[in-house]
């Protein structure tokens, strides 16, 4: 095992980005993006070396630990770790934090503090994300959870548009009502575990013999902050307001990442802590998550504001990602990991691409476009790319995901899968409708001469398209990282596969 | 019977199994045969405008470097015995995600070859046609990008040798398809043509996503040779349940009855993609699928009456609508429907129809194809004018299309030797066979069928080639260059021969064999064959005189008369776009349009007014902190006394 303490190290380079950016002197303010994306970098580069040490056999639950007494009276500890889903997160959000700050180069165009602000606000969330997924002591992520919401808080509320305070309080007040009720389970949860010095680590809590109503109870109180935050219908109202007045930036680190700490709590936390509220809560969730994805869908189909729409996709889709989590069954939950890394990279795109559009438009609404494929065909192309990437193409990324989660649920539940199969219609149909009202259509007289995508826009959308190949040819790499973490939360929870009825007698043949 | 019938394909395909041998030599290059097209596109798409000037050339040679590649695989199977022909290639661990585990690989077998072959040479035709036919769109470096893409994928789909890999083909052969009918989107019908044609399918991808579902949860994978294997052991409602959704995507991509719609408007698309994409390829992909699932289909006797029930219903369904259109493309489209519809037909009666399935499949990619280039070379030679009444008499002006075009339409209507008389013959022959009811309600209406197609392909090959003239006053029909022409020539010359090499040999049963299994004689029609091949070209002779009568000897108006009732009702799809609005698109505005109201005033109004709650409670709190000491201290006493008698109360 390397003693090197890789996860602190890549949560400390943004952050001393942040405060490089925030209090850069006034002689070097005009550098301050080239800065915070430099550190952006560095921070990607330390990922991608501390995942290519990554060990896919490795009998420890978490890699590169470390573990530091913080506040032991209260069992309080510093310790992180990862495992295959965790990791992949880690990688897809460090990917992500550089592709955005080069997105917004060009939001805050005055030099001055207001720029340095921003995108130190940027640099000190990817910190708090990276904790936030490498922390194995449920304290510890209480406090990157609730930490997130300081910085996006401002991001939307100072930077976002014009009903930016509403959407910036409605966020925050939907969050922290999730987080007060977590509040609650995570100190019941530490009362019914073994307490001690490092009383809040996942380890101790794991396999406690809880009573059925406690553990019921602390489940919900976790779920219900997860489901906020996921959103899952029926709270998901916050999301279209927060992203569609967030800058595209923003609402990418928003929906693409931070988001994914509901699911990605619901695999470690729900799942890992309380399987027997898990199992039990499981019908009642499945028909949730089948709701959000149809509902999402349908939404989807009737927005005119384009950002609105996106976020609605994204209901549908975390819908999805919730369903294969509580299928429970290696392909599903797998899928569902694989689908939060895939949806991180969609949804930004679509943002992303969204935003230039906007950027040039100068509006949200889809009524006021039509024809731009002929003004502007490269950003057309790419916008079509990453929308055929939203209804999960097969070829490419969200494809496969998307797949592994419906089949992972027909396994157990079949009616359910079915009618989330049916998403996939709707999918077709709020990308493409979309696709015809914003770019087919005669060449709008108005719009003469807008430029097509720059070269700082290229290299934006580059790493994303990329992305999409790679992951929906090659997932092999991903899928054996999360495979492991996968099969050890379906231990932890103890469940096993259901079997084929009629299997292929010689499944040599098949290879 | 079923019994029987259900072993002897469960022993095939464990025969199946069993024969298939590693590639070697040859055909473990046979991913090449995906990769050059794909190459392609990639070059003409990220390259950009510095690939205009050699774009579409490269585009062809590449097209045609694959079906070299393709032909030289063929040629290596053919000198390995039956048993030994078919070959797996293995190219990565694909899918590997617990249980679920999916290798991309590829299967070589007689089946694929033939499609191989079909797609690469109509395909790289129809490339060299459209160097021609879109000399000066400015987009041209796109239109053949776009078509590489389709060859690719189409190539990926028939090699596939998993469900799951098929679907990736499948989905890029509806994308290609998608961009190349939205070509010229900057119309809003075309976009939205493109757009119907893409949400037809999905919703034929359901159909294929839910039978994936269903193998996996029966038979544990989705590989073709793992579900042939294990078919044996499961129960029939599995099998038919799979077997319906299966030809849910079939019927999606074949615009086989209910999702024809979007066929017929795909016609908008530049005439190129109509002849390759919406004729000799993609649209049969929903017949390879059922042939390919042969061994699922033929356990499960409800599945396969489906097959038939939705094929004799496409075929009279596109064969009465095919008379009604005045627009050429919309004709040929209504046409390619139906003669899919002869092919499903036969695919759903077993092992007897396979062949002729897939060789009348063959048969019409040719022939189509050629119609539809002829009818490109027609609208390039009268200013891209469509109305067949604006045609007539073009046979002088234009003879090369003339002729090829004739050849084309003697093949379809079965006229013996032309290639649509062995197949077409062979799949009403089969449609006889049977017991009970099915021969006679299957058997006549590929009969009647027969008449119809005479009938509406002669009024079209009447209207546009003899007759008075009827064009536009500034028409100057002209033949189309070389670069188009060839093309149709050796396509009608197709259409003229293929028939007669691979039908009386029996050249195409025997090669196909190794795959759909022994086609064992025995049964006969419950009519006699010599009557029915006589009937059958009785009743084409009876459509044929029918629209001589009334589209060569008589005047043709050229404003379309407003006709009987069920004339109007062919002209508009029998009412297909009015029952599709009324039961789908309507209820589906009005369900997402209250939705979306819902939703702001509903969910958000309840978690809303729950915050407003909150807030009201807050400014209640408010007033009393008033900032007077002596209510502070009221209350202070207040809770002091509280908590002094709950201290005596727990003592």
């Amino acid at each position: 095992m390397s003693s090197f303490p890789w996860l602190t190290t890549i949560g400390l380079i943004p952050l001393v980005g942040a405060l490089v950016v925030a209090f850069l002197p006034a002689s070097l303010a005009d550098r301050a993006k080239q800065i915070a994306l430099g550190f952006s970098v560095v921070a990607l580069l330390f990922t991608v070396a501390a995942a290519l040490q990554f060990k896919v056999g490795s009998n420890l639950q978490f890699q590169f630990q470390e573990q530091h007494s913080w506040i032991g009276q209260f069992g309080v500890s510093y310790a992180v770790g990862v495992d295959g889903i965790a990791l992949v997160l880690i990688v897809m959000a460090a990917i992500l934090v550089p592709v955005c700050v080069l997105a917004a180069w060009n939001d805050v165009p005055e030099i001055g503090r207001r720029q340095q602000t921003y995108f130190a606000l940027m640099l000190v969330l990817e910190t708090f994300m990276i904790g936030v997924f490498s922390a194995t002591d449920v304290f510890l992520f209480y406090v990157f959870f609730e930490a997130m919401l300081i910085p996006v808080y401002f991001l939307i509320g100072s930077f976002g548009g014009s009903r930016r305070q509403y959407a910036a309080v409605k966020f925050l007040l939907f969050s922290l009502l999730g987080g007060l009720v977590m509040l609650v389970a995570v100190i019941a949860l530490y009362h019914y575990g073994p307490g001690g010095t490092d009383g809040f680590l996942v380890q101790k809590l794991t396999g406690l013999k809880l009573d059925q109503t406690p553990g019921r109870l602390m489940f919900l109180g976790f779920f219900f902050a997860f489901a906020i935050k996921a959103p899952m219908w029926p709270v998901h109202t916050w999301l279209p307001d927060a992203a569609t007045e967030a800058r595209p930036a923003t609402a990418v680190l928003l929906v693409g990442v931070l988001d994914k700490v509901g699911t990605y709590g619901m695999i470690r936390f729900c799942l890992q802590l309380f399987p027997e509220a898990s199992k039990w809560a499981t019908p009642a969730i499945i028909v949730l998550a089948v709701i959000s994805v149809i509902y999402g869908a349908l939404l989807a189909i009737g927005q005119t504001d384009i950002m609105r729409l996106i976020a609605y996709t994204s209901v549908s889709h975390f819908g999805f990602i919730v369903l294969g989590i509580f299928a429970m069954t290696s392909a599903g939950t797998a899928g569902s990991a694989l689908y939060m890394v895939n949806h991180g990279f969609t949804t930004a795109a679509l943002f992303l691409v969204a935003g230039m559009l906007i950027h040039r438009r100068g509006s949200k609404r889809i009524p006021d476009y039509g024809g731009w494929q002929r003004v502007t065909p490269v950003l057309a192309g790419v916008f079509l790319i990453s929308g055929l990437s939203g209804l999960a193409l097969p070829g490419l990324n969200s494809f496969i995901s998307e797949f592994l989660v419906l089949l992972g649920t027909f396994q157990r539940y079949r009616v359910a899968a079915v009618i989330a199969t049916l998403g996939i219609i709707l999918a077709s149909l709020y990308i493409l409708l979309m696709y015809q009202r914003m770019m087919t259509g005669p060449k709008p007289d108005a719009a003469a001469g807008t430029p097509d995508l720059s070269h700082r826009e290229k290299w934006v959308v580059a790493p994303l398209i990329a992305a999409f190949i790679v992951l929906g040819f090659y997932p092999k790499p991903a899928l054996d990282v999360i495979n492991p973490a996968v099969a050890r939360t379906l231990q932890y929870v103890g469940v096993t596969d259901p079997v084929a009825t009629h299997p292929a007698a010689a499944e040599g043949a098949v290879k | 019977m079923h019994l029987v019938q259900l072993s002897a394909g469960h022993l095939g395909a464990l025969a199946n199994a069993d024969v298939i041998q590693p590639a070697s030599g040859m055909t473990s290059l046979a991913w090449l045969l995906v990769a050059l097209p794909l190459l392609g596109a990639a070059i003409l798409l990220f390259g950009g405008w510095r690939t205009n000037a050699f774009g579409p050339a490269l585009a062809t040679g590449l097209s045609w470097a694959s079906f070299g590649l393709g032909a030289l695989i063929f040629f290596a199977m053919l000198g390995r015995s039956d048993a030994e022909r078919a070959q797996s290639l293995h190219l990565f661990s694909w899918v590997p995600a617990g249980s679920f585990q999916v290798e991309a690989g590829m299967l070589v077998d007689p089946l694929s070859m033939a499609f191989v072959l079909l797609v690469t040479f109509v395909g790289s035709l129809i490339l060299v046609y459209s160097l021609g036919y879109m000399a000066h769109d400015p987009e041209k470096r796109r239109f053949f990008a776009f078509l590489n893409l389709f060859v690719a994928a189409m190539l990926l789909l028939v090699l596939a040798d998993s469900y799951l890999l098929l679907y990736v083909g499948w989905e890029g052969v509806g994308l290609a398809s998608y961009l190349l009918i939205g070509f010229w989107n900057h119309n809003p019908t075309f976009a939205t043509a493109a757009n119907k044609a893409f949400i037809a399918n999905r919703v034929g991808d359901f159909g294929l996503t839910v039978a994936m579902m269903l193998m996996f949860a029966t038979f544990g994978t989705v590989s073709f040779s793992g579900v042939n294997a294990a078919v044996g052991g499961a129960n029939a409602a599995s099998l038919t349940a799979i077997g319906l959704m299966l030809l849910l995507a079939a019927c999606g991509k074949s615009a086989q009855f209910p999702l024809q719609s979007w066929l017929g408007d795909a016609m908008a698309g530049p005439t190129p993609v109509s002849a390759l994409i919406h004729a000799a390829t993609m649209v049969t992909a929903g017949v390879y699928l059922v042939v390919r699932s042969h061994v699922i289909f033929e356990a499960s006797p409800t599945a396969q009456t489906f097959v038939v029930i939705v094929g004799a219903i496409t075929l009279l369904f596109g064969a009465i609508v095919g008379c009604a259109k005045d627009d050429i493309k919309k004709a040929l489209a209504a046409s390619t429907m139906s003669q899919i519809g002869y092919m499903m037909l036969a695919a759903g009666l077993g092992p007897v129809g396979y062949a002729f399935a897939i060789f009348h499949l063959l048969n019409h990619g040719f022939f189509k194809a050629g119609m539809f280039l002829g009818a490109g070379s027609v609208m390039h030679g009268m200013d891209d004018q469509v109305d067949m009444r604006r045609f007539g008499n073009l046979s002088g002006a234009m003879k090369v299309t003339w002729v090829t075009f004739g050849l084309g339409w003697l093949a379809i209507l079965g006229v013996p030797p032309f290639s649509g008389f062995w197949s077409k013959d062979k799949i009403i022959e089969a449609a006889f066979i049977g017991e009970g009811w099915r021969p006679w309600i299957f058997g006549f209406a590929a009969l009647i069928g027969a008449g119809v197609t005479a009938f509406y392909m002669s009024r079209l090959f009447f209207m546009t080639f003899h007759g008075k003239k009827r064009w536009p006053k500034d028409a100057h029909p002209h033949e189309s260059p070389r670069s188009m022409t060839i093309p149709m020539v050796v396509l009608a010359a197709g259409s003229a021969f293929m028939g007669l090499i691979l039908g009386p040999t029996g050249a195409i049963q025997s090669w196909l064999e190794p795959v759909v299994g022994v086609h064992v004689e025995g049964e006969s029609p419950v009519i006699a064959v010599p009557v029915l091949t006589t009937l059958t070209l009785l009743v084409v002779a009876a459509g044929l005189g029918l629209a001589w009568m009334r589209y060569w000897r008589e005047e043709v108006p050229v404003v379309a008369p407003v006709g009987s009732l069920p004339t109007r009702a062919a002209r508009q799809d029998l009412f297909q776009d009015a029952v599709n609005e009324a039961v789908l698109m309507r209820p589906g505005l009005h369900l997402t349009r209250s939705l979306v109201f819902f939703d702001n005033k509903g969910v958000d109004g309840a978690v809303g007014s729950v915050a407003a709650l909150i807030g009201g409670s807050s400014s209640r709190l408010r007033r009393v902190q008033n900032g007077f000491v002596r209510s502070y201290a009221l209350t202070m006493l207040f809770g002091v006394v509280v908590i002094l008698g709950a201290v005596w109360v727990v003592q």
